[in-house]
């Protein structure tokens, strides 16, 4: 009887923190072969997870070139300064230099009447027309440049100084589309955020359901566990693991997804920034962004196995 | 080691599966409970497991009462329990191993421990051979065993078993009812729900008969036993060539 015996000698308990590591890394791995074992299913659920998280990471991305793009816009911004009729030439060189001293600029570029009527005349095509012109009707034109380190309270100074000086006609500034273009992208963003919380939503009942079905399909496996002694904890732990494979793995593909719709517009947008004489690269995420997609794939699918779990989980008792 | 005290258990379809029943199991016993399907013999093992609970009466099992285990309790008081059922409810989708390691996995114990108990506990059931198999793949005999040793792995002091032999034939039955006996003699209190009287009287221990959810009264038992011994004479008669 010495076999029995040793079956039933008091029970050991040892390592228990490597124990823990053990059966949680046992499970995890259980859970994902789970996964593999029904491998269009679960694909299917995690490129609608995935598609869900990279809708509104494209739109992010769409926004954050957008911004760049005018950003680059604002900086290299000029003012046009139209002087009045009856500024000499000499007066306006002289103010050209004194503009050109202030802080705020940068470059100030003096085109006279005359040059400014030939390149006209050159770029228009109008050049029988014109002659026909007896006085030049063009004024003297200064192209203020402002300094890079320019905001748009300093810019709207600049502007202001600029129109109250006696020779100024009038000041051209093409700030203001500028500035609503940048009010549109905040919206654009805010819009994104609020489609981001609802798509992040529907990403819990997406894997709450799946939880759910996995848990009915496993009732008699669940009913068996309780009545040896399994806390809900414990029966509720592989589904936990599963949601979080689902996340884990729709987090990476919606990574994929944006990195491969990138690439395919990078030649598109290149020609495109090569006509405009521009280097502009598209801007892809950075390692903050991408760790903030991955993790929301990841938490939310541990939250929607929760919930799941929590309501299905103690209604299962066994008979 | 079991006190039941007065116990009632009415459905709510007004029916009552157990009337004032009293009993008592003491430690180390091996004790059967017995009676016709409908008597009340798998109700007062649910009582015992805390599957169900009592309409009145206490279930005292090792100076627990089991009114005092709150739901968040009642895991650690079935891991105390080792439990065999006539449909063995095993896990089907892994191997005998992981079906017997499962109540240690449960109480978190750690593997190299685990994996040695599962295998003196498979042994205990002459099944060490059979551990990578999947529980389809063996008889019902077998997965009875398996089912056996499951309950015994965490090494319970209290053994319970619904109609462990319901679904075998007599040498297998009474192969399953010699494995229990082992485990008696080692110090485990058994307590079985069977119809099986002739197995049981071969083993000659103590039968707990229930009528109707009661105990039956004495004399009626002696005219039932009479009644199943005139039976078995017969049978043995029947079998002679």
């Amino acid at each position: 009887m010495s076999r029995a015996a040793d079956a039933l000698a008091p029970a050991r308990r040892s390592g228990i923190l490597s124990t823990w590591f053990a059966l949680h890394l046992g499970m995890s791995v259980a859970a994902l072969g789970r996964l593999v074992k029904q491998p269009f299913a679960s694909l299917m659920t995690i490129l609608v997870i995935a598609v869900t998280l990279a809708l509104p990471a494209a739109l992010h991305l769409v926004i954050k070139n957008a911004q760049a793009i005018s950003g680059h816009w604002a900086n290299a911004l000029d003012f046009s300064v139209y002087l009045k009729k009856e500024v000499s030439e000499e007066d306006a060189r002289h103010l050209a230099s004194i503009i050109d001293q202030r802080a705020d600029v940068d470059t100030v570029i003096f085109i006279s009447a005359d040059e400014a009527l030939a390149e006209f005349r050159e770029q228009s095509g109008f050049g029988a027309a014109l002659d026909q012109l007896t006085n030049n009707p063009l004024p003297h034109t200064l192209v203020v440049r402002p300094g890079a380190s320019s905001t748009d309270q300093s810019m709207l100074l600049l502007n202001e100084e600029l129109a109250n000086l006696p020779e100024t006609e009038f000041v051209q500034a093409d700030t203001d589309w500028v500035r609503r273009f940048h009010a549109i992208l905040d919206i654009l963003e805010r819009a994104t955020g609020i489609g981001a919380a609802l798509l992040g939503a529907a990403i819990l009942v997406i894997i709450g359901n799946t939880i759910r079905l996995d848990i009915q399909n496993r009732r008699e496996e669940i009913e068996v566990t309780k009545l040896i002694g399994a806390s809900n904890a414990f029966v509720r732990r592989p589904f936990l693991y599963t949601g979080f494979w689902y996340g884990l793995g729709g987090g990476l593909l919606a990574l994929g997804l944006v990195a491969y719709g990138l690439y395919a517009l990078d030649q598109p947008v290149a020609r495109l920034s090569g006509l405009y004489n521009s280097s502009f690269s598209v801007l892809a995420l950075d390692l903050r962004e991408s760790l903030l997609i991955v993790g929301a794939g990841v938490s939310l699918g541990l939250a929607g196995s929760w919930i799941a779990a929590a309501r299905h989980m103690r209604r299962i008792e066994p008979r | 080691m079991i006190r039941i005290e007065d116990i009632t258990k009415r459905y709510p379809t007004g029916q009552a599966a157990l009337k004032n029943l009293s009993l008592t199991v003491d430690k180390g016993e091996m004790v059967f409970v017995t009676g016709h399907s409908g008597a009340g013999k798998s109700t007062l093992l649910r009582l015992i497991a805390l599957i169900e609970r009592p309409t009145s009466g206490q279930v005292i099992v090792d100076g627990q009462n089991t009114r005092r285990v709150s739901r968040r309790k009642i895991p650690a008081y079935r891991r105390q329990i080792g439990m065999v059922f006539q449909d063995h409810r095993l896990l089907y989708d892994r191997p005998v191993f992981d079906n017997v390691a499962l109540p240690l996995i449960i109480a978190g114990i750690a593997h190299r421990e685990a994996s040695r108990r599962v295998r003196a506990a498979l042994d205990q059931v002459s099944l060490l051979h059979k551990e990578k198999q999947l529980p389809e793949t063996l008889s019902s005999g077998e997965q009875q065993r398996v089912g056996i040793a499951r309950a015994i792995v965490s090494r319970p002091k209290l053994l319970i078993a619904d109609e462990p032999t319901g679904n075998l034939d007599p040498d297998l039955s009474l192969e399953v009812m010699r494995i229990f006996r082992r485990f008696n003699e080692v110090g485990v209190t058994l307590l079985i729900a069977s119809h099986d009287i002739a197995l049981i009287d071969q083993l000659g221990c103590r039968r707990i008969p229930l009528v109707d959810g009661s105990l039956q009264p004495e004399e009626d038992e002696d005219v039932v036993a009479e009644y199943l011994e005139q039976l078995e004479s017969e049978r043995a008669r029947s079998e002679l060539p």
